[in-house]
């Protein structure tokens, strides 16, 4: 069966990343640990903001995130398209909601951060609007493979969309920074001057470390859960139609 | 029926498809199919439904890629000219594309002029009985008039390739029979026809393609 | 190849002429669309003379939206995608024409509309003819792409809404600028960046849209 190929790579995938996940698991707990001691214990306040700083740890990271994921899914996209990869198919897909989920953080604890320092729960400052279109530019993402029914065509179509999206994003960015810098009211003031401290510096990369591998952690989850979906499906679509056989399915020999 | 003698754009040349295998959302629909198809000559794909018949003329189309395998047009991998093979053939599919809104012979004018053939409008409407109709809005035509009106892009614009699927739906007797004449007329110029079809249209030392197996092969 | 790109153009033209509905109905939702705000923030003429091209902008941009799922899914239902798919033109310039004409009998009939309904919103007079060339400028890029998400979403039961979740952050930029250029120009400032950044849009636009909606189309005749 010249179809084989197919399947093969996934088998091995759940293979590997099996033997990968306690490691990035435990890498995760102890970065987001310690990352959260020295965050919130051990880093100095801030002169101005006081305690409210301490947001910072979740919320930098975050942010950070969910960029890194968006350019992941567009880079497992663009394979996707090219090479024809179904694991790229597989990241691009789970890979979306975890996206959302950080820019979600991002947004909501921008939001609670902003109550103190700002006074108002929302202002329209320029990264909180980027990263509140990028929210919706995965929500259009996530909507887009669950209307259709079948997954290979889905994963076309969220890879032209991924990529349309990453070609956009630094062009919304430019606008949005653009329209900012008219609208601004000079009170809000910017966050963090050019230096930071290094004491709060390493636990912002600590937390940005173990944000990481969460996000790996929770990927090789969502991919191997969509694996044996599909393996599912594909055994379903075998008991209906017995000349039909799957692509996706049992393990090559 | 006669068709006017023609200058090929494309001359017929042989046709073939070496190990084609069809997958459709996680289903593999036919795998390891093979066929060749000499000028003059006809395919009649036959199976029960589900087996691939339609999925096998868009992947011949060019509308579905093959998942693996090739096609060949003279020998040539076709794969490397999707253009050139575009213009060689037609496709009649299920639906019909014809526009409420235009009327019969805007509706054909607009296909021939997209191919360059302008000329031949009138007579291929006139080859399926559509002339007095061709003022009528698309809104108004019956399916079998609009069947017809797709067909009728066979007469007009000349292409060595006719892929057809169940072309004979919606149909009358007598429009079978007009379908059948330009299909023969059609193969004596050295065409090709590939067609799905509960009837036969006496496709004239045609061999058929029986896709019912599970992969299928053929020795046409 | 060039005798089909306008065949095609002009079809899509004759199509939307004789049905008449798009470009009337595009601008009467743009209309009633923008009369709302009146009804909405109050008659005061300073108020809506502050927030007429954000409003004049919004209103064009979701009109221009509202007509996008057409774009494809009649050639799609009835098999024209098919053929123009196996026709001598290459999709993308099928798609690019298909664009054409849908400007052509949408975003032309908001410009054509957008000055006597910024009068209606108390514009400062200065903006007017900002306004018509940012217009002008910036709603082929609108078309161009919201064919992208007309594309994807052509063979999608009930694609509309989806269709505007995908399409309304991307317009995000033309908005920005469109305002921007009438704004400077009412505050006595060139406006002159914003209308080139408009014009680099759709041009940009003009080149890449198509590429990614003919790709979208091929996979959904798949």
């Amino acid at each position: 069966m010249t179809t084989m190929h197919r399947f093969a790579n996934p088998a091995r995938f759940v293979r590997v990343s099996s033997a990968v996940l306690p490691w990035v698991t435990a890498l995760a707990v102890l970065c987001i640990g310690s990352g959260l001691y020295f965050g919130l214990f051990s880093s100095p306040v801030d002169y101005q903001q006081r305690d409210t700083v301490r947001i910072m740890y979740v919320h930098v990271p975050s942010a950070w995130m969910s960029m890194f994921v968006y350019s992941g899914m567009a880079l497992a996209s663009a394979i996707s398209l090219v090479w024809k990869h179904p694991l790229a198919d597989l990241a691009a897909k789970a890979s979306a909601p975890l996206g959302a989920g950080f820019t979600l953080v991002a947004l909501v604890s921008g939001a609670l951060w902003g109550q103190p320092t700002w006074g108002t729960w929302w202002v329209w400052d320029a990264r909180l609007t980027s990263v509140l279109i990028l929210f919706f530019l995965y929500l259009g993402y996530i909507a887009l493979w669950e209307a259709f029914d079948d997954p290979q065509r889905a994963a076309k179509a969220a890879a032209i969309l991924a990529l349309v999206g990453a070609v956009n994003i630094p062009i919304i960015k430019f606008s949005v920074d653009w329209w900012n810098t008219l609208h601004q009211p000079a009170s809000v003031m910017t966050l963090s001057g050019p230096s930071i401290h290094i004491s709060m510096l390493i636990p912002l990369l600590l937390m940005a470390l173990g944000f990481t591998f969460y996000y790996v952690a929770v990927l090789i989850l969502r991919i191997q859960r969509e694996i044996v979906a599909r393996k599912i499906r594909a055994l379903r679509l075998m008991q209906t139609e017995p000349a039909a056989t799957p692509v996706f399915g049992v393990p090559a020999q | 029926m006669t068709l006017p003698a023609l200058d090929w754009t494309t001359p017929p040349a042989p046709f073939a498809g070496r190990s084609l295998t069809c997958i459709r959302g996680d289903r593999l629909v036919f795998s390891d199919l093979s066929f060749s198809l000499e000028p003059g000559r006809a395919l009649l794909l036959q199976g029960p439904n589900g087996t691939g018949k339609s999925s096998l003329l868009r992947l011949l189309a060019g509308l579905l890629p093959p998942a693996a395998g090739d096609l060949l047009w003279a020998n040539a991998p076709v794969r490397a000219t999707q253009e050139d093979h575009r213009a060689r053939l037609h496709y009649v599919g299920h639906l019909d594309a014809v526009k409420p809104a235009l009327t019969a012979r805007e509706n054909l004018a607009f296909w021939a002029g997209m191919a360059g053939e302008a000329a031949r409008v009138d007579a291929a409407l006139d080859t399926f009985a559509l002339g007095h109709l061709a003022d009528i809005p698309g809104r108004f035509l019956s399916a079998g008039q609009k069947r017809r009106l797709n067909l009728a892009r066979l007469a007009a614009i000349p292409a060595p390739l006719w892929l057809l699927d169940e072309p004979s739906v919606s149909l009358d007797v007598e429009a079978v029979a007009l379908l059948a004449g330009l299909i023969a007329a059609h193969g004596s110029r050295g065409g090709m026809v590939i067609a799905a079809s509960h009837v036969d249209f006496g496709l004239a030392g045609g061999a058929t393609l029986d896709l019912g197996g599970f992969a299928a092969t053929v020795a046409a | 190849m060039l005798a089909a790109f306008f065949r095609l153009f002009g079809r899509d033209v004759r199509l939307a002429l004789r049905q008449g509905s798009a470009g009337t109905s595009t601008v009467v939702f743009f209309v009633l669309a923008v009369t709302l705000f009146p009804l909405g923030v109050g008659p005061e003429t300073a108020v809506l003379a502050r927030i007429a091209s954000g409003v004049l902008w919004v209103a064009a941009l979701l009109a221009a939206m509202l007509s996008l799922d057409r774009l494809f899914q009649a050639d799609y239902e009835d098999g024209s995608l098919d053929l123009l798919a196996l026709g001598p033109l290459p999709l993308e310039l099928a798609v690019l024409a298909k664009t054409a004409a849908h400007w052509a009998t949408t975003g032309l009939p908001l410009i054509i509309a957008s000055p006597i309904l910024a009068v209606l919103m108390q514009l400062d007079g200065a903006g007017y003819l900002t306004l018509v060339a940012a217009m002008a400028l910036g709603t082929p890029a609108l078309s161009l792409i919201g064919g992208i998400g007309a594309a994807l979403t052509v063979g999608i039961r009930r694609g509309g809404v989806l269709l505007s979740l995908l399409v309304l952050p991307l317009y995000i930029p033309v908005l920005i600028f469109g305002v921007g250029a009438v704004e400077a120009s009412i505050d006595g400032l060139t406006q002159r960046p914003q209308l080139l950044i408009l014009a680099a849009l759709s041009l940009a636009a003009a080149v890449l849209a198509p590429l990614a909606a003919a790709a979208a189309l091929r996979l959904n005749l798949e």
